[in-house]
């Protein structure tokens, strides 16, 4: 049990630093969704699956669609500007 | 600022930080014995006063029902001010604009999904009471469910499997319905949130009293809320892509 918790907080920890450290805003959306999952593994190793369900379409569905749309409307307006 | 300046700042800042945060971890209780009485209290309480078989849900919607009518509001002004703004500034009409998925691989997992993830989703909230989930899981994953007929089909058959009149409306009902609940039962009995109803039996469909309507309430608020967010994005996107 000690050995899936350590891991789950590793896997959180290394897709967090992924998601700031990617520098193209579309891969750091994507990859907020890959951490959001960790997320909900870490949730249910430490027994909170209520939070879990919550977190589970939250952040792997909910908030990389709202910022990839966003992203997708910014991107159309810059490109008409040019 | 120049560079160093910069870093010996950021350095400063960051010695801080983690000299807190190890500070705060060393104080922490271990794992799975926190201080607090409040969870243990209720549940040993909440099974006989309730009759809820998961505690979590008997708390956030009968024992601590008002915190969530205030996030249920949060929601509700947050997607309410979206819609204002959006549709307000919606210069281009979207009539005629052409949506078409580029791989038949993503439309055949997506035609398979769509009813599982509503089904599981209605699973969720039905449920939410007396296993892990509830109004607002399920309602997210409804809304998730329906965001995948846009991924597999188009996003008209989304718009058409979600007309945004029911969408607003059903978002009005289910926040209103909560409050309703609340005011009802605030009236009959003097606190809000009081659980009037039957409490039936525990770890049936039909226990928890107010819980339940409640719990089905949230469901719809937070579903449509979602649903109306993904709506609109969507419809941005597509006004664009005319004017191209």
């Amino acid at each position: 049990m000690i050995g899936a918790q350590i891991s789950a907080l590793a896997l959180v920890a290394a897709f967090a630093l992924a998601v700031v450290l990617v520098h193209d805003v579309l891969r750091s959306a994507v990859l907020y969704g890959i951490y959001g999952l960790m997320l909900v593994v870490l949730f249910v190793v430490f027994q909170a699956p209520d939070v879990a369900l919550s977190q589970l379409v939250v952040s792997t569905v909910a908030f990389p669609v709202i910022i990839v749309t966003a992203l997708a409307k910014v991107a159309r307006r810059e490109r008409r500007r040019r | 600022m120049t560079r160093s300046a910069r870093i010996i700042l950021c350095a400063a800042g960051l010695a801080g930080l983690v000299a807190l945060l190890a500070w705060g971890v060393a104080g922490l209780e271990p794992f799975g014995h926190y201080p607090g009485p409040y969870g243990t209290v209720l549940n040993s309480v909440e099974p006989h006063e309730r009759h809820a078989a998961n505690v979590v849900s008997a708390v956030v919607f009968d024992y601590r029902g008002v915190d969530t009518l205030g996030e249920e509001l949060i929601l509700f002004g947050a997607v309410m001010g979206l819609a204002f703004l959006l549709r307000e500034n919606r210069e281009e009409n979207t009539r005629g604009v052409r949506d078409r998925v580029p791989s038949e691989a993503l439309r055949a997992v997506g035609l398979v999904a769509v009813p599982v993830v509503v089904l599981l989703a209605l699973d969720l909230v039905a449920h939410g009471y007396l296993t892990p989930g509830g109004g607002f899981q399920g309602g997210v994953a409804a809304a998730a469910g329906l965001l995948l007929v846009y991924l597999a089909g188009d996003w008209r058959a989304m718009r058409h499997a979600g007309p945004l009149p029911v969408v607003d409306a059903a978002e009005a009902a289910g926040a209103s319905g909560f409050l309703i609940v609340g005011f009802a039962t605030l009236i009959a009995s003097g606190a809000f949130l009081e659980n009037l109803l039957p409490l039936g039996t525990f770890g049936k469909l039909t226990s928890g009293g107010t819980i339940p309507v409640a719990n089905w309430c949230a469901g719809l608020e937070v579903s449509a809320a979602f649903v109306l967010i993904f709506l609109e994005f969507l419809e941005e996107i597509m006004a664009e892509r005319e004017a191209k």
